[in-house]
């Protein structure tokens, strides 16, 4: 096992040489943004947030999929690179319709902890209000479409870790959905577990577990009189 | 099969030429003009003439200037039939024979669109039948296949490419050399080649040119370079919207296989190689070698970050060495020429020749190929025969990747150092050349419109970034956008040239980088008329 030497912001640190930027970067304390990463699973390098400058290389480089090298010298906070992030961020949430009031992710989101994180108070772009299906035939789960950032975490979630890849994409560019097997409802997909992983991997409200959205919670009053009825009468009927 | 065999197929082949050889274009472009009815009405004339003894009808592949099809060319006398049509064929036929003149517009090659041109990649297209491998043997063709197995070691021919300077024609320029050592250096159980056909740029049409017109040249660059860096199997990725190119290939393929040309144990040596088609689904994306790999691999066609390069790991992990159709297509002529004839042609830094496909407001639209380094001037108003009744006020290089160059710039000359610095790239060929009446912001929203319907949809400065530069230009177009909208439109195509993932948002801001640099009065005047608009209202 070798070890390289690097700079990140200024600070001096060690590293594996197998290991990330990323990794490096989060060992030392220091925080780079990312979206689309989820640890446990494939790096895909699509969200472009954790971009980094490198001393000596021309293009930005993304630090989810860049090795450390000896003498490296990164930068994770210029100017232009906050910029960048800030605008990828808000194109983000131009691109769908993301309404943090009215969901079900609002304050744990992590969309919306990005925002706050680059200091993003509004978007300089135009909303492009398409229209989004919401999928709620799964019996536990639902998908909400629009406040879908087609990170890719519940595709390699479920493929890479729960081995059903129910989810994966269909369409392409800003057509681009998240499908359940061969684009079938969820609730009719025959390779869904139900195992749920998706819905913790997914870092806004876009997958998330039914009867806890807003105006869909409903008490089950019929369990208490079922079992007063089971206790009383010796009858076993709801 | 060995030398002899191939000599003796040569010697067979044009031996059996008849005295008089009536060649037709029966590539794509002539055959949309009812270039097969003409051949049909050809041979059908020759047999009512009972000449065919003495005269043949060849179908042939692309003569080049597609604008004047279908053409038909004479051999030996040399005369050049330009937009012929079926009736005519009988007088054609006739004249042969002393009949009096033929009733068809005649053309000439001795105009600037042929006598300038330098036919490297295509110095058989137009003249052997694509649809018969003796007809490529007897122009030369396996030879040099022949010469690197039996006559080279695999280090040897990477060395021959490395010093000819050939460098890939798919648009990046990245040195053919070097990327097939870097293949050869690795070590693997098994490694593969891939031919990139996924030729995708509006107005370009070079490689499927090439694949209808000499499909087997390709197949022999490729068999070279599998020799070359040590791998067994072979891809042509083609697209599907090219069933011609396909349906010749495939039968190249075959004739190949069944002369012992691929398979095993070619040319009597250890060395063995199969290669087969896979055919693109209409995804311009899937031209950028990792999509395309993932695409071979039968999974969605989405680019991943590279490195890995292809070269260490492409197919199934595998070294890959991944070239398109035209960068294959020089391999032959190389070996056979040798790398110091090569080198000799072009620039210091771009060495050979460049085929482009001319398009758009230009009287001679069709394919040409000229020396690196040739203006540009020269390629649009010589031999294109500049803009028809007017004057050229830009000429587009590299399609959605690339830029509009403006008149002002017409002598520079076409190599890849220079395209670049005048903000565009050479690309895979495509030139559209533009006239006054054509409007530059909305040749960029053409442009912009075509990346965004193509983002595959997996990062998201190139996803939702091409759609917001896409809404931006529509308002500018409209007339309802202000200065600010130009500092975002600005702002916006620099944040995705740099963040995007692959080539494909890393140039698609370019057609309006090049407009601003360029044309910044006309996106002003939309500005300023908007505003008028609003005034008045």
């Amino acid at each position: 096992m070798a070890v390289k030497t690097l700079t990140i912001d200024g600070k001096a640190i060690s590293a594996r040489e197998e290991q990330t930027i990323l990794q490096a970067a989060r060992e030392n304390g220091i925080t780079i943004p990312t979206l689309c990463q989820l640890n446990g699973t494939s790096n895909i390098g699509a969200c472009r947030l954790c971009l980094v400058e490198v001393a000596g290389v021309p293009k930005l480089l993304p630090a989810c999929v860049t090795l450390v090298g000896e003498g490296m010298q990164v930068s994770t906070d210029s100017e232009k690179i906050h910029e960048y992030r800030k605008m990828i961020v808000e194109l983000l949430f131009a691109e769908r319709n993301h309404v943090c009031a009215a969901c079900v992710e609002n304050g744990h989101c992590e969309l919306q902890d990005l925002a706050i994180s680059v200091g993003m108070d509004h978007s300089r772009y135009d909303y492009m209000n398409p229209k989004c299906a919401v999928d709620i035939t799964h019996k536990r789960y639902g998908i909400d479409h629009n406040r879908c950032v087609l990170c890719g975490r519940c595709v390699r979630v479920c493929d890479e870790i729960e081995g059903a890849h129910t989810w994966d994409f269909q369409g392409r560019g800003a057509n681009t959905r998240t499908i359940s097997d061969m684009f079938v409802p969820w609730g009719q997909a025959v390779s869904c577990t139900s195992c749920g992983k998706c819905v913790q991997a997914c870092p806004t409200g876009a997958i998330f577990r039914r009867g806890s959205t807003v105006a869909e919670m409903q008490k089950d009053r019929t369990r208490l009189d079922f079992i007063v009825t089971a206790r009383e009468k010796k009858q076993w009927i709801a | 099969m060995d030398l002899n065999d191939l000599l003796e197929i040569a010697e067979k082949e044009n031996a059996s030429a008849k005295p008089i050889r009536l060649r037709c274009c029966t590539a794509a472009g002539c055959l949309s003009q009812q270039g097969d009815a003409v051949k049909n009405a050809l041979q059908q004339a020759v047999a009512d003439a009972d000449m065919s003894d003495r005269v043949e009808i060849v179908g042939v592949g692309c003569m080049g200037l597609c604008s004047a099809g279908p053409l038909v060319k004479i051999d030996p006398d040399g005369a050049l039939f330009e937009q012929v049509q079926p009736e005519q064929c009988a007088s054609i036929i006739a004249s042969l024979n002393g009949g009096g003149p033929a009733e068809a517009s005649v053309g000439s090659d001795d105009i600037p669109f042929f006598s300038k041109q330098h036919p490297i990649v295509l110095e058989n297209s137009g003249r052997i039948n694509p649809e018969r491998i003796e007809s490529y043997i007897a122009a030369g063709g396996y030879q040099a296949l022949f010469h690197s197995l039996r006559e080279m070691a695999p280090t040897d021919v990477v060395e021959e490419i490395s010093k000819s300077g050939l460098r890939g024609r798919g648009g990046a320029g990245f040195p053919t050399g070097l990327k097939w050592a870097t293949v050869a250096k690795m070590k693997a159980e098994r490694k593969y080649i891939v031919c990139n056909a996924d030729e995708g740029d509006p107005g370009a049409f070079m490689d499927r040119s090439v694949l209808e017109s000499d499909p087997h040249r390709v197949l022999e660059g490729m068999a070279i370079a599998a020799y070359a860096v040590g791998a067994t199997q072979g891809f042509v990725y083609v697209r599907g919207e090219y069933p011609l190119a396909i349906s010749r290939l495939k039968t190249a393929i075959q004739q190949a296989r069944r002369m012992g040309l691929l398979g095993t144990q070619i040319f009597e040596s250890p060395f063995d190689f199969r290669v087969d088609l896979r055919i693109g689904a209409g995804a311009f994306v899937c031209g950028e070698e990792t999509a395309l790999l993932r695409s071979i691999e039968g999974q969605r066609g989405t680019p991943r970050p590279r490195p890995p390069f292809p070269a260490q790991s492409g197919l199934w992990g595998y070294p890959t060495l991944i070239n398109n159709v035209e960068t294959f297509a020089n391999i032959a002529p190389i070996v056979s020429k040798g790398s110091e004839w090569f080198s000799a042609i072009g620039t210091e830094k771009s060495k050979g020749t460049k085929v482009f496909a001319l398009a758009g407001k230009i009287t001679n639209t069709g394919l040409i190929e000229v020396p690196m380094g040739t203006p540009l001037r020269t390629i649009v108003e010589e031999m294109g025969g500049g803009v028809p009744n007017g004057q050229v006020k830009a000429v587009q290089t590299g399609g959605p990747s690339g830029g509009c160059i403006p008149a002002a710039h017409l002598d520079t000359p076409v190599d890849y150092e220079s395209l670049a610095k005048l903000g565009s790239i050479m690309g895979s060929g495509g030139m559209i050349v533009m006239d006054q009446s054509d409007n530059m912001v909305g040749v960029a929203k053409f442009f912009m419109e075509f990346c965004m319907d193509e983002s595959c949809g997996k990062c998201v400065p190139c996803r939702a970034g091409t759609a917001q530069i896409h809404k931006i230009l529509t308002k500018v177009t409209d007339g309802r956008a202000t200065s600010a909208d130009l500092e975002n439109l600005r702002s916006l195509c620099e944040m995705v040239k740099s963040a995007s993932l692959c080539g494909l948002g890393q140039s698609a801001p370019n057609p309006v980088l090049s407009t601003l640099r360029y044309y910044p009065d006309e996106y002003q005047a939309c500005i300023d008329g908007g505003a008028a608009a609003e005034a008045s209202a």
